[in-house]
């Protein structure tokens, strides 16, 4: 199987997964149950001056069937205190040589963060994370995402902590910003030597109908929590792909962000991140995940003759441009296989009220269709010369492989809308006619 | 020896207890979220009555079930009784999309139990009234799922009706010939008072062409027909009058009307014939305590005309199957039923029936229920309706449409005029029948319900089961050929 072993910036790791600094990173115990699972490293729960949390903290969307497809929190950083977090630590780490501890810090003056990051390789943490992302809180008193939302104020606080830094140092960054590069590129100036990407993201998940008191309801009130789970995944990313794409902070990245399953990973390890980071999904399954997530992303890159995750790393980062580069004369269209078309029809009045009016409900007749179909009930059928290839219908289809997009030829040379302006100043070029 | 009660009611309870229970909440949650949300849904095809089937299962989804009960029961008054007694199997579930994925049906009729059930039991109105009445006035003859079906659209249309029902509660078979399991009798009584709640008056113990008069009837703007079918046929066999040898409709009807544990039922008990009432019959003895029940059937596994879900249901109770076989006589001891002599048939070569010559054993029974069908009320509707043409099967010659019969103001619907088929059917007829005469008393034409995203699209709107069935109206007579129901079985013998 090809080599899952990891090195961030000098934290070494059997594999790419971390647990994510949160509620299942908060004790011994709970790392070595990760460990002992297969979790290549665990980003402890933030230590720093012992906080009183509220009761209740998490809440959730659902979808359909699907639970948790995003969750929020506003639980703080850890509730126990230095001490007992360091001590632990330093239990786990002899009892686990090769996996990655990483010792999460949120404290406010200079002092205390020297303090807190010696202490953390004292007791013999492989790296830190800095947390200047948590939304909730922590930001209130000029700490968390306080701090990741001032580039200045964060390449400072690295400062003061590369002063004294004698282990890899990671800035994890909050999106809750206009452009995370701009706090990237704070983390690089500051010294850091990797950054880690996403924290959660401000939301309130849903009001209560009865109370009018959004969920976790705490006594009557409740507040803006930090939004993580499947959900999120999209938005991370983006920010990773920006961040991994940006020569001014080349830095490595540890990837987070609705990260649950093998499949997630390597599309994360593909946009640029070393290591993976994952919490919900275990907050909602446990650390048992872990299993389908190594041999999964391992049989994978077999499959691909890659042999190590260095092969994929950052290989779709490239793939992501300026929309003005795109070629304009470049062309798919939906194709619909109707041996496999169940007739719901959905495709149809996607395409109708949702987007082009491409599809035509047509005459069955001359189509080979499935068996179990309605006589006479109209099929949907592409109109070839109106579908812009959108994808809608692809995408609403509830069959796989039932609607397959295909490139179809122009016979026009490729066209990107940043040539197109050229040309057209020049006088080279007429003008698109507008769509009728 | 005279039947006796077999179980205690808590022994009953559990064993005629709800087949198909409601659904939790969580449950119809789950179910609902399975719902592809179909444009133009082949279920609403395949319902008789056109519910808009996505539509309230994605109400359902969302937590409006309120709404969704709104959208049952403004296409099927009825909504509550057919989520429980409609065949699903062979009607929206199975016309489910899902079936062309591999995958279960969605459970469109639990689903739509659980949302009829919600208003009901939290007593929340969701039909009005009609503002605005027409000043017309229709006689419904015949207060069962036609009668209902009939007289609620017209309600709602703003047309005054009376239904004239013979029994004491209305409701017809729902009230008093569904399978126990199925449904309890309640269900369709809570339907009877919802129609009651548009308007609807109901004259019940009264018999047409009696307590009521032709005369009486011409007062009305229209009349609908909506009598059933009649008695049980005979199997014209000796023996057939002793006390054991019972109506299987009757027997039904009993379950319906006297406490469970006060019901006689055969220790051997022999059900004649294989069509879904004889399963309703045979599952029901066996569930009210008879050791054996046999149901015996002239023909084979593949002519019966059962539901092959209701044949595995009462397979699955234990019942057993004595197929190419019937009865000459019932034999009897001191004026009770002791067994039967049958005989058995075989399909000779010119493709008939005939009775196996010399094949003739004795089996011993304590009970024998008849289910070969139910004779036509053809008697009963020319005496009181001279001149309305009737099919030489006994069902009315009537436009599928509208339910207009050959006379012009008389609209008919359900068993009578289909000659036998579902509630769901009835319920269809009655409200097509309805929107027939509200077009005839000149005000615009109804149709629907379609789905609401259908509306205005060109080439072509599939339409709902009541305007553009998966039958298609075109189909509906041929159906009428080809129906095992509408094959009139000859009353001169057992044997064809």
């Amino acid at each position: 199987m090809a080599d899952l072993s990891t090195n961030l910036a000098g934290i070494k790791s059997p594999n790419p997964f971390w647990i994510a600094s949160g509620p299942p990173g908060n004790t011994a115990y709970q790392a070595h149950r990760a460990f002992e699972a297969g979790w290549g490293g665990v980003v402890w729960k933030t230590i720093g001056d012992p906080i009183r949390n509220v009761s209740s903290r998490y809440s959730s969307i659902d979808y359909g069937n699907m639970r948790m497809v995003g969750l929020n929190n506003i639980e703080l950083i850890s509730d126990r205190s230095p001490e007992t977090n360091f001590r632990e630590i330093a239990e786990v780490k002899k009892r686990w040589p090769n996996h990655a501890v990483i010792a999460s810090l949120m404290v406010d003056t200079r002092e205390n963060w020297h303090d807190f990051v010696k202490r953390s390789a004292d007791y013999g943490a492989d790296g830190i994370e800095l947390n200047f992302g948590c939304p909730h809180g922590m930001c209130e008193r000029g700490m968390g995402s306080a701090v990741g939302q001032n580039p200045d104020v964060a390449q400072t606080i690295i400062e003061w902590v590369m002063e004294v830094a004698t282990i890899p140092v990671i800035a994890k960054l909050t999106p809750n910003i206009t452009d995370i590069t701009a706090a990237a590129r704070a983390a690089k100036r500051g010294g850091a030597n990797a950054i880690s990407l996403i924290n959660t993201i401000n939301s309130i998940t849903q009001v209560d109908l009865d109370t009018f008191v959004p969920e976790p309801f705490v006594g009557g009130l409740s507040s803006h929590g930090g939004y993580c789970g499947p959900a999120v995944k999209p938005i991370a990313l983006n920010m990773l792909q920006s961040c991994a794409s940006d020569p001014e902070v080349g830095l490595p990245i540890s990837g987070i962000g609705g990260i649950a399953t093998w499949r997630d990973a390597a599309e994360f390890v593909a946009l640029g991140s070393t290591t993976v980071q994952v919490c919900t999904a275990v907050m909602h399954y446990g650390f048992r995940i872990v299993e389908d997530m190594i041999d999964g992303l391992g049989d994978y890159l077999d499959s691909k003759g890659f042999k190590s995750l260095e092969d994929l790393r950052g290989r779709a980062v490239d793939t992501v441009r300026k929309w003005e580069t795109l070629d304009l004369n470049y062309k798919r269209i939906a194709e619909i296989d109707y041996g496999k078309c169940i007739g719901c029809n959905l495709c149809y009045i996607a395409c109708e009220d949702g987007a082009h009016q491409a599809i035509a409900l047509a005459d069955p007749a001359p189509y080979d269709l499935g068996p179990g179909r309605i006589p006479g009930k109209p099929v949907p059928e592409i109109k070839e010369e109106e579908c812009v290839g959108c994808n809608l219908c692809s995408l609403v289809c509830p069959v796989h492989g039932c609607i397959t997009m295909v490139s179809v030829e122009t016979g026009l040379e490729p066209l990107a809308w940043a040539d197109y302006q050229t040309r057209l100043a020049a006088g080279d070029a007429t003008a698109f006619p507008p769509h009728p | 020896m005279p039947l006796s009660p077999k179980l205690t009611a808590d022994q009953l309870a559990t064993n005629l207890g709800d087949i198909a229970p409601r659904y939790s909440e969580q449950q119809a949650i789950v179910e609902s979220s399975r719902c592809l949300f179909c444009f133009d849904a082949p279920c609403i095809t395949a319902c008789p009555t056109g519910i808009d089937i996505p539509a309230f299962i994605k109400k359902i989804m969302t937590g409006n079930v309120t709404g969704a009960a709104r959208t049952i029961l403004s296409a099927n008054i009825l909504g509550a009784s057919c989520a429980r007694v409609c065949p699903t199997e062979v009607l929206c579930e199975g016309a489910c999309v899902m079936l062309d994925r591999d995958s279960d049906p969605i459970k469109i009729g639990r689903l739509q139990r659980y949302a009829t059930d919600h208003v009901y039991e939290n007593r929340i109105p969701v039909l009005k009234p009609a503002a605005k009445k027409s000043g017309k006035r229709v006689a419904v003859i015949g207060g069962g799922p036609a009668g209902m079906g009939c007289a609620a659209e017209l309600a709602r249309l703003g047309h005054e009706v009376v239904i004239f029902e013979r029994k004491p509660n209305a409701g017809g078979l729902n009230t008093y010939g569904i399978a126990y399991y199925k449904m309890k009798p309640a269900v369709s009584l809570e339907e009877v008072a919802l129609v009651k709640s548009l308007g609807v008056e109901f004259r019940c113990g009264v018999e047409v062409g009696e307590d009521v008069t032709r005369a009486d009837l011409e007062r009305f703007d229209a009349i609908f027909i909506g009598v059933g079918l009649g008695d049980g046929k005979r199997l014209r066999i000796p023996g057939e009058d002793l006390p054991e040898v019972i109506d299987a409709l009757t027997f039904i009807e009993q379950i319906h009307t006297d406490p469970l544990h006060q019901i006689p039922v055969g220790a051997r008990v022999a059900v004649i014939g294989c069509g879904n009432t004889a399963i309703d019959a045979a599952t029901q003895a066996r569930r009210l305590g008879a050791e054996e029940v046999i149901v015996i059937y002239r023909r084979g596994e593949l002519q019966m005309s059962a539901y092959a879900f209701e044949y595995d249901l009462a397979k699955r109770d234990g019942a057993t199957f004595l197929f190419h076989h019937t009865p000459v006589e019932v034999l009897g001891r001191d004026g009770h039923v002791t067994g039967l002599r049958l005989a058995r048939t075989r399909f000779n070569d010119s493709g008939a029936l005939e009775q196996v010559e010399g094949s003739e054993f004795t089996e011993p029974f304590d009970m024998v229920l008849k289910a070969v069908g139910q004779q036509k009320q053809s008697e009963w509707l020319t005496k009181l309706f001279p001149g309305l043409e009737l099919n030489r099967n006994g069902t009315m010659v009537r436009d599928f449409e509208t339910g207009r019969t050959s006379l012009p103001r008389v609209f008919t619907g359900g068993d009578c005029a289909n000659g036998g088929r579902e509630v769901v059917n009835a319920v269809g007829e009655g409200k097509k029948a309805a929107r027939g005469m509200h077009k005839m008393f000149g005000e615009a034409e109804v149709v629907g319900p379609i789905q609401p995203s259908r509306w205005g699209v060109a080439n072509g709107p599939f339409g709902s089961g009541l305007d553009a069935p998966i039958r298609v109206p075109e189909l509906e007579a041929k159906y009428e050929q080809l129906s095992p129901a509408s094959h009139p079985e000859p009353a001169t013998s057992a044997l064809t």
